[in-house]
């Protein structure tokens, strides 16, 4: 790293890289995967997305990983964006949950809100 | 012979038998018994048992709350004409929408936690990362570095509650070279996860952190120690450091300023006493973890004998955000001796568990009821316990005291880490006691005798006023022991070991004195001091608590009362939780 500039534009390209549709994208999932939400199934989860997602046959899809946000008690912890709207956050989604949060938020667009915790 | 469906159904349940023959009688009337096996077995959906059940296997299909005539509409339906009978069928209750998160957070140090992919440095660059780093390495002196930490009052987030920035230029102003700056990941309370948070999702901003102080105190060389209990945390920081290198925030002249700095991780092996500063220097150096007298200073000598300044995980995750948005900035939230944002894990019987981040000075009634969601069960609030082992247990009538550094002390509890275990009114403060100064006994490394034969010495009487044998003076003896283990212990393990017991003494005397003088446990925890016993009223004689007890301590015949015998019986509870009239209770 030699000078400011450098990082700044680093940080632009980050930025850029964040908007889903520069990366030709429809959506992003981030699961929680910090120790706490390890704990409790994220890893299941993050599986059974990956899974999901290749059953169905979707590519368009970022799925990435974040640290315990300190909801333990709503571990795993999922989160959803669509598009460049707001992150929704999903609380108790073990792997069971997982097919049908797809189905219902990724393919059709409506956020379960029985499993929502913001 | 292969059957084309089971029928599996819950012998368990009072009236199972009638069910089971309309099940077999059905199946004969049909004469479907070469096809349809009706077994009988034991406690078929665990806890959640609803009545008689049945499970009609190859679909899988639960049947619930089951009389004899469901049972032949079951095998009509189900399995003659193959339609499943919706209307007996068990449906999941409907999941009620989770209640939303506290909202009197305020996120500095764990605003990127759960947001950012800790392994990916341009997330972190994209929430302007390492921004700081460059200002203050192209645009500041340390000097002016000190004068903005001074700036935002921030204390040391290890439990001390120290200056940061007098931290600092104390290990600044030493003449002696080379120096070190060490970041103290040894977070060993009980319950406490704030800084492994820190460390899993956020990395990057305790190696920010930590290359601005060492700018500031002119050391090149750092030192991570982070509990070889924390994996997850430790390959985060791996990934972060070989990135951070990669990008040239760390290694040879940063930001073409001349200024180098690298980093390297040190593995703690699990000893609690480690987390203090000077044990954990010598662990570093690969000696046995035990603490020194100070002064000198860690400033002065500190690792290998060298001045180092060392700092908690969380103290350099502040670093970073106070240079970029000033100190003003950090110290227009909290109270007037302790700015800022802090930490906590909130832990036991309180409805939302987990890791929060609050302004200093919000009053504990705030933390547990507010942001905590209230005490679980909706039971009543008896007393937090914060700080650590080490901390003290702080009753109601506190409720409404800020939480920050000196309220705590006044109470006679610490601010520590930043561990808050609610314990309701089903706690017993004297078991509660004992559990920490087990905890304590084990963790003393023995270099202090106070510390290493006084822990042992409370134990040991704490054992005996839980187990029944307390004797008058017992209370005494620990306030003595206490407070002589304070005085004659060198590091903070042993100073602060008896304030559990010292504090629940002080709050809760009451407690200590039923269990020695009535010996009854009023929290009715203590296995010696309490006695399980059926009320031959409500007992209906259904041998279930008889057929479960371990010891077979429960005698009586079918349909009629049963009895405890309290000589055999060993308190484990099972006959309780099996009853189904809630026919058992404690005293």
């Amino acid at each position: 790293m030699k000078n400011l500039e450098e990082l700044r534009n680093i940080k632009e390209r980050a930025l850029q890289r964040r908007k889903l549709a520069g990366e030709g994208a429809r959506a992003r999932i981030v699961v929680a995967m910090g120790t706490t939400g390890i704990a409790a199934g994220a890893r299941d989860t993050m599986t059974a997305i990956l899974a999901e997602l290749e059953k169905r046959g979707i590519g368009d899809v970022i799925v990435t990983q974040t640290g315990g946000g300190g909801l333990s008690t709503y571990e795993p912890v999922v989160q959803i964006q669509i598009g460049d709207s707001e992150l929704v956050t999903y609380g108790n989604l073990d792997a069971t949950r997982v097919p049908a949060l797809i189905e219902s938020h990724i393919i059709n667009g409506q956020p379960v809100t029985d499993w929502l915790v913001k | 012979m292969a059957y084309r469906a089971n029928i599996l159904i819950s012998s368990e349940a009072p009236g199972a038998d009638a069910v089971q023959a309309a099940f077999l009688s059905k199946v004969q009337d049909l004469q479907l018994e070469d096809e349809v096996q009706v077994l009988a077995t034991t406690a078929l959906m665990g806890a959640a048992t609803q009545g008689i059940e049945a499970l009609v296997y190859p679909e899988g299909t639960r049947y619930v709350n089951l009389t004899p005539a469901d049972a032949a509409t079951i095998v009509e339906e189900h399995l003659y004409k193959g339609r499943p009978v919706q209307r007996l069928a068990y449906v999941e209750p409907k999941v009620t929408p989770l209640p939303p998160p506290n909202t009197k957070e305020v996120r500095v140090v764990l605003g990127n936690v759960g947001k950012i992919n800790p392994f990916d440095i341009e997330d972190y660059i994209a929430e302007d990362g390492y921004m700081a780093l460059a200002k203050v390495l192209t645009e500041m002196t340390p000097d002016q570095v000190v004068e903005e930490m001074k700036k935002s009052g921030l204390r040391g987030r290890g439990g001390a509650g120290f200056p940061a920035y007098m931290k600092w230029t104390l290990a600044r102003n030493s003449p002696n070279k080379p120096k070190f700056l060490i970041c103290n990941g040894d977070e060993g309370d009980p319950g406490a996860f704030m800084n492994r948070s820190v460390l899993e999702g956020d990395p990057h901003s305790v190696i920010e952190g930590m290359a601005i102080a060492a700018y500031v105190v002119g050391a090149e060389q750092g030192y991570f120690y982070v509990r070889a209990e924390y994996p997850i945390a430790i390959r985060t920081l791996r990934v972060a450091i070989e990135q951070a290198r990669e990008y040239g925030f760390l290694g040879q002249n940063i930001f073409g300023s001349g200024f180098n700095f690298d980093l390297e991780i040190r593995m703690g092996a699990g000893a609690f006493v480690c987390g203090e500063e000077t044990a954990l220097m010598r662990s570093i150096e690969g000696k046995r973890g035990m603490p020194s007298t100070r002064p000198p200073f860690p400033a002065a000598s500190g690792l290998c004998g060298k001045p180092s300044n060392i700092n908690n995980v969380e103290t350099y995750a502040n670093t970073a955000k106070i240079l970029l948005k000033g100190g003003e900035w950090f110290s227009s939230v909290g109270t007037e001796k302790s700015k800022g944002t802090k930490t906590f894990a909130i832990a036991g019987k309180v409805k939302r568990t987990g890791l929060i981040e609050v302004p200093l000075g919000l009053t504990l009634r705030e933390v547990v009821y507010d942001v905590g969601g209230g005490i679980l069960n909706d039971k009543k609030f008896k007393a937090v316990q914060t700080g650590g082992p080490m901390g003290g247990c702080i009753p109601e009538q506190f409720l409404d005291m800020p939480v920050d550094y000196e309220s705590l002390a006044s109470v006679g509890s610490i601010m520590g880490s930043g561990g808050f275990v609610i314990m309701d009114e089903d706690t017993c403060m004297v078991d509660i006691a004992r559990f920490f100064m087990d905890f304590v006994q084990d963790e003393s490394c023995g270099k202090c005798v106070p510390c290493r034969v006084g822990t042992r010495r409370m134990l040991e009487i704490l054992n005996d006023i839980c187990e029944g044998r307390g004797q008058p003076g017992d209370i005494e003896r620990l306030e003595e022991l206490g407070k002589s283990i304070m005085r004659g212990s060198l590091c903070g393990l042993g100073q602060g070991a008896p304030n559990p017991v010292l504090s629940t003494i002080k709050y809760f005397r009451h407690e200590y004195e039923a269990h020695i003088y009535e010996k009854k446990c009023p929290a009715k925890v203590c296995r010696a001091l309490i006695e399980y016993k059926v009320n031959p009223e409500t007992c209906i004689g259904c041998t279930r608590c008889a057929r479960n007890c371990p010891v077979n301590a429960i005698s009586g015949k079918p349909k009629e009362a049963h009895y405890i015998d309290p000589s055999i019986c060993i308190r484990c509870g099972i006959c309780s939780q099996v009853c189904p009239v809630n026919a058992i209770s404690v005293e």
